[in-house]
This record gives C-alpha cells, structure tokens and sequence, in this order.
C-alpha cells in the first residue's frame, strides 16, 4: 500500500453562471480518498455532492466551471492540469461513475453488450470481438445470469436493478483506481437497492479499486464506507470515520440528518426533519450557512463563518459548538421553522 | 475474475431479443398499419415500375411512331394513357418521368436531410457562440423564399444537367431540417447517457456519432418522407415553368406542361402523369404519418 491516498481534493471551487448570478455549488471542498478505501459523500439535494463527482471527471461544461486554484490530485497527478485529451485517458479507465438513474444513463438504441464493450474499444483498442468477449465477461462479473443472451438486449428489456448492474459493468471494464458511485440505488426498488450494495461491496473487495459514494441516504454508508464526508451548501461540514458520525455525529446539520433516518422498529411520533431547506448557492448566507436551521445558533454563527475544526482523530467538524460546546445544552427552535419557512414541524 | 458474485435478478424480465431492438419495434408497429401498408404497397409498385421502366413501358419514351396519324390518340388497349401531339405514348412517358420524378426527387431530399442533419448536429452539440452563429445562418436562409432562389438559380443557368438541379433542390431544402436536428441534438446532448458515455471517456465525434445522432433520427426520417411529396411537386412546378426537367427527358412536370394547353382537346396528356403524381404525394405522406406513429418512443399502443 502506498501511503500517498490515490485522490486528494483540495479547495475544489465549481461555479455556473445562472441568471440570479454565479452559483457557487461547489464552495472550496477538500477531501482524500486513500487506496482500497470506501467514502461516502452525503448530503441533501443541491448542497454539491453530485456537482463535485462531475467535477472530479472534469464533466462541468455549459455554463459551470471549475476555478483556478482547484486541485484535484489522482494518482499523483493533478487532473485540472491536464488537457482535454489527456483528460478523457482518464475517464472511464482510471476514474468511472455509477449513475443514479441506470435507465437513463443507457443509451436506448444501443444493446447493453456494445455499452459496455464500447468501454474497451475506447480505452483498450479493442476490436468488435474482443469487445463483445469483454462485455460478456463483465456481465457475469456482476451477477448477471446467461450474459451471452443479455449482452444482445436493450435497456429497456431489462429490469431496474439488471440495468443498474449493466453500469457498474460499464465501470469496472478497465478495472478503474476509483469508483464514483452517484446516488447508485436511489431508483431502485428496496429489495435490489441491498443486492446493488452487496455487488459494490464485493466488487470493491475482489478489484481494490477506492470508492467514493454519493448518497442522502446514511444507511447505506454506514453498510459499506468507512469514512464518512457530510456536505452542507457547498461546503464539507463534517468529516469523520464512519462509526463516530453514528456514535457522536458533532455538526448539527449530522445530527439532523441522523433524526432524519426511518429506523425499522420506531413506532409513534412523526419522522424528524430539518426545518427549512438549502438556500441559494448564488447567494451563501454570510456566517455559517446553516445557521437559520439550526437549533443552537447563537450570534458568533452570523458573524463568523465557522472553520473545520479538528475536534477528534480524523474528525472534523465545520460548527462553531467545536469551541464553544455548552451551547449545546441550550437548543431553540430554529429561525426557518419559527418564520415558517419551508418543512417546519 | 469472471466467476458470478451474486446469482439474482435472473427471471426479472423474459425477452426475444432478436425482434425487440428499438428500429425492430417501430417496423412492427408500421407492419401492422394498414393504411402505411397500402401506402408502402403502392410506392414499391411505382418504385419497380421506375426501375424496370425498359421492361416495364409498352414503348420507348420518346419514339414518335406516326407524328400526323397517332397524335393525340384517345386512351384505348394499345396505348392506356392516349398519346401526345407527338404521337409518344403516355403511359410509357409517365413511368420513364417516374424514373426522373422519384430519382431527382430521392436524391436531393437525401441530400437535403445529409446536410441538414450534419449542420444540425454539429451547432446543436457545440451550443454556445457556434451554435447562436450556426442559427442566425439558418434564420437568415429560412427567409428567403425558396421558390425565389430557385427560379433565380435555375431561371439565369439555362440548359441544366439532372445531377446540378438534385444539387440544387437539395442545397435549398435542408435549412428546416437542422433546426429540427439542432433541438434534438440540444436535447439529447442533456441527457444522461450524453454524460455517460463521456464519462467512459468517448471523444466528442464518437458520441455524437454512436449516441446522440442514432436517438435523433426518427424525425429526419419522418421529416424526409414527408419532404420527399413536396419535392416532387416542386420539381414538377419547375418543370411545368420549363426550368427544372428540360426535354428531351420526361418529367411528370413537363408531361403535363406538354398536356396544358391541350387540356380542352387531349385531356389524358395532363391528366394521368397528374394522376400519377398525386397518388405518390399522398402516399409518401400517408407513409410519413404513419412513420411518425410507429418511431414515436411514447407510443406504448400495443408495445
């Protein structure tokens, strides 16, 4: 094992210019993900994580772009630098993406066997053939019974949860250093969203590769990932191995989305929510960003905007409780539920 | 690393994979329309006798066996169509004019929709300044009058050659089709397997070409049969005007151009190429509704 991590992300800045003016959806994020290792990425909608994994593939274009002074390091070498052809020796080889929508992340008049072999004739020079023999291969890799037959099909012949393993096919063809895994079970049915994470988990276990893995969804990083990354508004608030977050989850936005979590056996009582939603990435609040849901604002939260501070081994947490905690014994109701903003209670 | 790592999903979905492909399915659904049947049936009937005119046609297209005796012979047994004032015999001059009508009019549509298609593509994957500059060529095409840059252009040539008027027919007729080609490709370029097949890595030609271009199609190929009736039309108007088909060719245009001014006398010269014509058009675009029906992706009547 080498000891540098395989990705280290440093004050990632991705804009877009949108009509309201310049939505800074990604707002300086760094993180590392080391070798072999398994990071979820959570987050509500629109507070970056989806944004950022495009952005680790350079895929931003439009009206988005990723600033300068954005560093994102694969394998020693910082991807921004790269050109565009350099870049695309990357995608799908070095680093591959899981979709959330697998339907829709297929090509519809293009049989599953040529999606996943188009993979190696890109990379790989593979001929027609080889390419077929490729995706066969990959196909049974995941756990797909008579592949010879499969590989003919049509997206749309196949069920949710067989397409969803026909894009992790797509990934794993040139055995890629890291996996992004965008929402991967997020529109499936609950029975195949366990057999779609079992498959990561042993994927990831037989080939090595890191994976980073996006998700809303804490149950599923605290099944495989062993560090966990928690994004608010553009910004990691908080960042911890994964049994502390469960154990002693420190920023309050954590905490929220931890109340958040149906549990099988709960009875009574409503489901906790965070009051309000993710405001405006044209325009950040001042201070720390999620001050107006917060239980614990106090003044300090509108004045300064709260750095990560270091408050265990490997955890950090972006609240400014990390100095002050006996205001946590003093909860209120927060400003978004009290003017009735959003999902109050 | 090839063994299963997990054995589910098996039974999720039964499938005959070789009658299911997205292009397999809308010939299904066109098979089972009878109207585009009767349609098809029809244009393959014109079609052969176009291609086997020789064979077909009871005489050549341009022998004038008796100039004073057989002019203007009403239709009968030897000739079904009658004869014009040169005694030629209509019928066999409506299908060798099929053989110009269809094969100019094929032509420039596929050049039309090949341009349109490549214009299209290119501005609507590109977006941007290329994109903004591409359209404002096309708005500014578009508002000319097409009948007026072609009775300019064929009216100051003189005597033109069939391949120049297809070049010219097809270069005139392909402005709409990229805006058409443009929004789907803007559309498509959106989508997710757009991304995806970034993500693997792909250059832009490639998914243009394998991604974005083959999910565009279905209405270039709707857009095309419709557009071929109004090609032969117009290539008949042009002919009539004497500037398309020039003799000694025989267009359906200028047969009936031959038969105009003995529509009092001799009604069968102008009449049957007519007929002929008419019944193309609205085939072609009985074809192309139909055509529209079965590519339609939403179309879940019997999938």
């Amino acid at each position: 094992m080498n000891a540098e991590p395989l990705l280290i992300v440093r004050d990632l800045h991705t804009t877009f210019a949108t009509d309201a003016g310049i939505a800074r959806a990604v707002d300086g994020v760094s993180f590392t993900v080391a070798r072999g290792e398994t990071v979820g990425l959570v987050g509500e909608s629109g507070c970056g994580k989806s944004v950022t994994a495009l952005s680790l593939l350079r895929l931003i274009d439009g009206a988005g772009r990723i600033e300068a002074g954005s560093e994102i390091i694969l394998e020693g070498r910082n991807l921004i630098a790269l050109s565009e052809r350099e870049m695309r020796e990357v995608r799908g080889n070095r680093v591959a993406m899981i979709w959330q929508e697998p339907l829709s992340a297929l090509n519809p008049v293009m049989t599953v066997g040529d999606q996943i072999g188009e993979v190696a004739r890109v990379h790989a020079g593979a001929s027609r053939r080889e390419a077929r023999a490729k995706a066969v291969e990959m196909l049974r890799l995941v756990g797909i019974s008579a592949p010879e037959q499969r590989a003919t099909e049509y997206p749309h012949q196949l069920s949710g949860g067989m397409r969803q393993r026909v894009v992790i096919a797509m990934a794993l063809v040139m055995n890629p250093a890291l996996l992004i895994a965008d929402e991967p079970t997020t529109a499936l049915d609950v029975t195949i969203q366990a057999q779609i994470i079992e498959l990561l988990r042993e994927v990831q276990q037989r080939m090595g590769m890191s994976v980073l893995l996006i998700t809303h969804d804490l149950g599923v990083v605290a099944e495989t990932a062993s560090r966990v990354i928690v994004m608010y508004a553009g910004e990691v608030v908080e960042e911890s191995p994964v049994r502390e977050i469960f154990a002693a989850a420190h920023h309050p936005y954590t905490e929220g989305l931890l109340r958040a979590m149906p549990r099988v056996g709960a009875t009574g009582g409503r489901l906790a929510v965070i009051p309000g939603s993710v405001p405006a990435p044209t325009n950040w609040p001042s201070g720390c960003r999620f001050r107006d849901r917060c239980p614990y604002a106090w003044e300090r939260c509108e004045r300064e905007h709260p750095p990560l501070y270091q408050i265990g081994a490997g955890h950090l947490s972006r609240c400014h409780l990390a100095v002050e905690p006996e205001r946590r014994t003093h909860p209120h109701v927060p400003l978004a539920a009290a003017t009735g903003a959003g999902a109050g209670r | 690393m090839s063994a299963p790592l997990s054995e589910v999903d098996v039974a999720a979905t039964t499938s005959r994979a070789a009658d299911t492909g997205p292009w397999r399915l809308a010939m299904r659904r066109l098979r089972r329309d009878r109207v585009a049947m009767v349609a098809l049936t029809v244009l393959a009937v014109f079609v052969a006798a176009a291609l086997f005119a020789p064979l077909v046609a009871p005489y050549p297209p341009n022998a004038q066996p008796d100039i004073v005796g057989l002019a203007r012979v009403a239709p009968s047994w030897s000739h079904p169509f009658g004869t014009d004032i040169f005694s030629r015999d209509v019928l066999s001059r409506v299908i060798y004019g099929a053989r110009i009508s269809l094969g100019v009019a094929t032509l420039a549509i596929l050049l039309a929709m090949s341009a349109g298609t490549a214009w299209g593509a290119v501005a609507g994957y590109a977006g941007g300044a290329t994109d903004a500059v591409m359209m404002r060529i096309i708005d500014a095409l578009l508002s000319v009058p097409r009948i007026l840059i072609l009775l300019l252009v064929l009216g100051l040539w003189g005597n033109i050659s069939l391949p120049m008027l297809v070049l010219v027919l097809g270069l005139t007729g392909w402005f709409g089709t990229s805006r058409l080609v443009r929004e789907r490709v803007r559309a498509l370029s959106k989508q997710d397997f757009t991304l995806a097949a970034r993500a693997i890595g792909a250059r832009d030609i490639r998914v243009l070409w394998r991604h974005v271009l083959p999910n565009a199609l279905s209405p270039v190929i709707v857009a095309a049969t419709l557009g071929i009736g109004n090609v032969i039309v117009l290539e008949a108007a042009l002919s009539y005007l004497g500037i398309g088909v020039r003799p000694p060719h025989a267009s359906w245009g200028n047969i009936i151009e031959d038969g105009a001014d003995q529509i009092g006398s001799a009604w069968w010269i102008a009449l049957f190429p007519g007929l002929a014509m008419l019944v193309t058009v609205i085939a072609f675009n009985l074809l192309g509704d139909a055509l529209r029906d079965a590519l339609d992706p939403r179309d879940e009547r019997r999938p």
